[in-house]
């Protein structure tokens, strides 16, 4: 099971990368764990400078940017790294 | 895949430029005759110069405002935050506090991240005043403001904007430097580690989607402020005797400069709707300098910025930086009301 987390202070931009995200958790039909993280240390723990960013088992996938569902669709199909 | 991805994606590029290079040929000729003809009013009356004027300069800055934000959006794709913060640790003061200046324009930079940015770039060891100088820049000298200055004024009063705030952010960040204000951040910011991300170098279509989805937000975001903005100012050059603002916003008047940036600073992020405005009060007896320094108060310093800077700073730092700021705006303001009296 993937673990994803979105990381982000709550601006309207990392409310729009959660929504896409689950989007794309939906039309995969995936069993994955979506959380948010609002925590700043946690956030800079991860080496992310520019929020919103998305995390895939712990790494980075994509920062400072809303990509759109397609966009995460592809980096979800990427085999995981156990 | 990629390569068609990519043909496709120039071929459509080359087809947006011919478009856009023909609608900009067309744009006085256009709006000139939408205002005379179409509308039927009167050439050199205060309405229809004020209506032509608009319908000239709405489409003209939305243009430029589409190339450009594109254009930044996708030379934004190689310049990340990690790849900035690598280039600054360690620099010594000036010349570091010189390249976050000019890094602080081109890396991508929202408000929102200020805290995650400036934790990531101390800890992993570039220097607090260097980090402010790029803190500074980063929004003062925005695509934004540049294309509504270009559009607007012209490139002598944009080479000037962008010049004078790259000069204030770097000096700002050396003189907080020499003042070795690091006591006044936040002790939780130097508990955390820095880390790096390995995120992967996106291919030349992401590139151009990165622009393609920068022009969308950006100007999706502001043009309701350009249309705004370019209206009242329209009214301004039509309606507004001339000489009108030399008594308040003037050279005569010592206290103008100050009060420009007093009341520009709470008039945060509406650049786009802000410059249209300042430049039709400038035709109307407001001198240069006053209306400079107005523009990068209301551009360069944002109150909720400060909000979100003062979980890394003390109210002391906070305070520091701001009035460093202000008063090398206020600075600049007096030096162009002198230099172009």
């Amino acid at each position: 099971m993937k673990t994803i987390k979105i990381l982000g202070s709550g601006c309207p931009k990392c409310k729009a990368l959660y929504t896409n995200t689950e989007a794309a958790i939906k039309a995969l039909g995936l069993d994955c764990s979506l959380e948010k993280v609002t925590d700043m240390k946690e956030i800079v723990k991860s080496g992310v400078m520019s929020t919103p960013a998305l995390v895939i088992d712990g790494v980075v996938k994509s920062s400072g940017r809303v990509i759109s569902p397609e966009e995460i669709k592809k980096l979800l199909a990427w085999p995981t790294h156990e | 895949m990629e390569s068609n991805q990519l043909k496709r994606q120039i071929l459509w590029l080359i087809s947006a430029s011919v478009l856009w290079v023909v609608a900009y040929i067309c744009l006085e000729p256009l709006s000139r005759w939408a205002a005379f003809e179409l509308l039927g009013l009167a050439e050199g009356s205060h309405l229809g110069e004020a209506v032509a004027f608009f319908l000239l300069d709405v489409p003209k800055v939305m243009l430029l405002l589409v190339i450009v934000v594109f254009g930044v959006g996708i030379v934004r794709t190689f310049f990340t935050p990690e790849r900035t913060r690598r280039f600054l640790v360690g620099r010594r003061e000036l010349t570091g506090n010189i390249f976050a200046a000019l890094l602080g324009v081109v890396t991508p930079f929202c408000s929102c991240s200020a805290v995650p940015l400036f934790i990531g770039f101390v800890t992993a060891g570039v220097p607090l005043g260097v980090t402010f100088s790029f803190l500074v820049a980063a929004p003062m000298v925005n695509e934004v403001a540049v294309v509504l200055l270009f559009g607007l004024f012209g490139w002598k009063v944009t080479l000037l904007y962008i010049s004078t705030g790259l000069f204030i952010a770097l000096v700002s960040g050396w003189i907080i430097g020499r003042l070795k204000l690091e006591k006044w951040v936040e002790k939780w910011v130097y508990e955390n580690q820095a880390s790096t991300t390995n995120e992967d170098d996106p291919t030349w279509p992401e590139r151009i989607d990165a622009g393609v989805l920068a022009v969308r937000e950006i100007v999706g975001k502001v043009w309701l402020y350009v249309i705004l903005g370019i209206a009242v100012g329209a009214g301004i050059h039509g309606y507004v005797p001339e000489g009108w603002m030399a008594s308040v916003m003037g050279r005569g008047a010592w206290w103008s400069v100050p009060a420009a940036v007093v009341i520009g600073v709470p008039l945060y992020s509406n650049a786009a709707g802000i410059i249209p405005i300042v430049q039709a009060l400038l035709g109307k007896g407001a001198a240069l300098g006053t209306a400079l320094a107005f523009m990068m108060a209301v551009i360069g310093i944002s109150l909720p910025e400060a909000v979100i800077l003062r979980r890394v700073l003390r109210p002391q730092l906070l305070a520091v930086f701001f009035g460093i700021v202000a008063v090398g705006i206020i600075a600049v303001g007096y030096f162009f009301n002198l230099v172009f009296g």
